[in-house]
């Protein structure tokens, strides 16, 4: 398993735009990936559950990935992220 | 004739047939099943065949409303993607044998009324998404067809329930005059599409559906917020009359837009607006505002259950910040109390509220609300223009005190290596008469004033504005007002500053060539006035407005002082 941590930068937290473009790209991938914020975690290829959490910026979160492409999923997600002024 | 009352959504005015939208019967009953595999295959139809028309709206929207409207329906095609849905729709179908109407309905109720739960208004906007996606699929799953707004071909108002972001993506402005619904809000997805394609509709009349038949005639009025059904010939006549002047007003206005706000010979005063919210940063743009003049920070602290984190007003006032650039950004700090309570806070009640312990009163009591404004108001000032204004100061010693606590707040931020805005103007509002009379003190250590006009006449005239029996008391043109506001505007000048007003007078027609000629440097009015306001303005001289400054201030009622505006500027 891999995985990555961010700080939320956008002022907005995670929203509508950023979130969308972020499952998209997970559903890319046969890993199971996981997005992990306080004690909570949501499944990535799902919108519903990203958006359930009301992540806020400055939050700290966490991507996991466990599968046969873990690493290229967890970094074009941590690409994903950066582009989308969604994290660093 | 049925005349209902709404919100205003998107102005203009629609006159036409009744054209009722309804939800298509979407009643199932809950079966059980013998073949799972089936019912899973029969919700995978109805998924694909729903993804496909959505990609068709989604394109369709893109081609007239462009990427940003057509966002909202990627994100409708990922919930039907979405794993957390489908997969707990097929387990409930396999594991409960029931059909997968059921299984759908009950599954998306689940996130639906977990969505509407939420402490946030876009969290709850985003549960109609949902309902409108599963709709489609419901729709598709019974064989029902699914309503098409594409496919109207004449003149016509939409009535409906609400419109759901797929409905109002499907409009033809040639054809779709207007529309009017039961429920939804300024903010809702219909009312924002509304003001993009510019047709006219006001929301939340909370029962036109049970009054509008379909093909009656009816009136909708975005302008008021007013919607009439089955209106008389002289209504029908008499709103023609308005759509036409409203047409050629916003044809007049719009020239002016992006024009700076002159006055015939050419001397440039600012127009800029009132706000409450981030969410009316786009309306400020929109009419061609050069700022905002006044932003009402209350909302943040009203209709919850706690005061709002230091995060959540650093969220709201960099994003007005940002939207608004390099153009300034009136901040006004809390002004709570008097009519405006907070539950959570348990003020005492009082006597005499509007005279009592409120605003910059409490700030300097209550300094641990206070701080974690001026922190998030700081931190906020390195994204955009902003100047920071206290509410209701009475002594020179006020303003000094929150002043020292803003600067020892940009201390501790500097020292906790935030960064702070080194060019942050701050100002106070005029709305106690005795900051009026000297304001030459207080002009030597302010950097600005804005002068709050509903207070100052209530408290110059002793009438409380909420009392009927003494509104005739509420004279904005008094000339004891009048000389109260150029007392304000002249020590401005006198120390090289400048005064701004932001109450309803310095949007109104008969105030502003008074106060022009006073030499006001700042008008802060609602969004929508400043586009007429601009039209106004560039008719008048400011050097000859000024040289009825005396005769204007030493008149002795309000009365003349209209009658004398009127005929110098030939005012019907």
């Amino acid at each position: 398993m891999v995985e990555v941590t961010f700080k939320i930068t956008s002022s907005d937290g995670v929203h509508a735009r950023p979130a969308t473009v972020l499952v998209q790209n997970a559903g890319k991938y046969e890993s199971d990936i996981n997005l992990h914020y306080k004690e909570k975690s949501v499944n990535l290829k799902s919108i519903m559950g990203i958006m359930s959490l009301g992540i806020p910026a400055d939050a700290e979160v966490k991507i996991t990935a466990e599968g046969s492409d873990e690493q290229e999923a967890i970094d074009h997600l941590e690409t994903t992220m950066k582009n989308e002024g969604l994290g660093e | 004739m049925t005349q209902l009352q709404g919100i205003a959504a998107s102005s203009g005015i629609a006159i036409a047939k009744v054209y009722r939208l309804e939800a298509p019967d979407l009643s199932f009953s809950k079966k059980d099943i013998e073949l799972p595999e089936q019912e899973v295959k029969r919700l995978h139809d109805a998924l694909d065949t729903s993804k496909s028309e959505l990609e068709k709206i989604k394109e369709h929207t893109r081609k007239s409303l462009g990427d940003e409207h057509a966002e909202i329906f990627s994100a409708h095609l990922l919930v039907l993607s979405d794993p957390e849905l489908i997969q707990p729709i097929e387990d409930k179908i396999k594991s409960e044998n029931v059909n997968a109407e059921a299984a759908l309905s009950e599954t998306a109720n689940m996130f639906i009324d977990m969505f509407k739960g939420m402490d946030n208004e876009y969290m709850r906007e985003r549960a109609a998404d949902i309902q409108d996606v599963t709709k489609r699929v419901m729709a598709h799953l019974l064989g029902v067809t699914f309503p098409d707004p594409a496919l109207i071909n004449e003149e016509v108002v939409i009535v409906a329930d609400d419109l759901t972001p797929s409905d109002t993506a499907q409009l033809n402005k040639q054809f779709v005059k207007g529309f009017t619904t039961d429920i939804g809000g300024r903010t809702s997805h219909s009312a924002i599409m509304a003001r993009s394609l510019e047709i006219p509709a006001v929301v939340g009349t909370k029962n036109i559906t049970s009054q509008a038949g379909k093909d009656t005639m009816i009136i909708v009025d975005g302008i008021n917020g007013d919607v009439i059904v089955d209106p008389s010939d002289d209504q029908i006549n008499q709103y023609k009359q308005k759509q036409e002047d409203f047409e050629k007003q916003k044809e007049e206005w719009a020239k002016l837009k992006d024009e700076a706000t002159v006055t015939s010979e050419g001397e440039h005063v600012e127009l800029v607006a009132n706000i409450g919210t981030p969410d009316d940063v786009e309306g400020v743009l929109n009419n061609g505002g050069e700022g905002v003049g006044l932003y009402r920070t209350e909302f943040l602290y009203m209709g919850k259950s706690q005061l709002p984190t230091e995060e959540e007003q650093f969220d709201a006032y960099s994003s007005v910040l940002k939207q608004m650039g390099d153009k300034p950004v009136v901040v006004r700090t809390l002004d709570i109390g008097g009519d405006k309570e907070l539950d959570y806070l348990d003020l005492p009640e009082e006597m005499n509220p509007f005279l009592g312990y409120r605003a910059i009163r409490l700030c300097l009591e209550r300094d641990d609300i206070f701080r974690v404004q001026l922190r998030a108001l700081l931190r906020a000032s390195v994204h955009g223009n902003l100047k920071i204004m206290f509410p209701m100061i009475a002594t020179l010693e006020e303003f000094r005190q929150a002043k020292a606590i803003l600067e020892e707040e940009r201390t501790n931020l500097k020292n906790e290596g935030q960064d702070v805005s080194n060019d942050i103007e701050v100002g106070m509002m005029v709305e106690i008469p005795a900051t009026a009379v000297i304001a030459r003190q207080f002009a030597k250590e302010v950097d600005f004033f804005s002068i709050g006009t509903n207070d100052l006449i209530q408290y110059t005239m002793a009438a409380d504005r909420m009392n009927e029996r003494v509104s005739y008391l509420y004279q904005p043109y008094n000339p004891a007002i009048l000389n109260l506001v150029n007392n304000v505007i002249e020590a401005a000048h006198a120390e090289g500053k400048w005064a701004g007003m932001c109450g309803e007078m310095a949007g109104d027609e008969i105030a502003i060539p008074i106060l022009l000629g006073l030499g006001l440097d700042e008008f802060s009015m609602s969004a929508t006035s400043i586009l007429p306001a601009r039209t106004q303005i560039r008719d008048l001289s400011k050097k000859e407005l000024a040289s009825y400054k005396d005769e204007i201030l030493s008149m002795g009622t309000a009365e003349e002082v209209v009658a004398f505006v009127k005929e110098k500027t030939q005012m019907k």
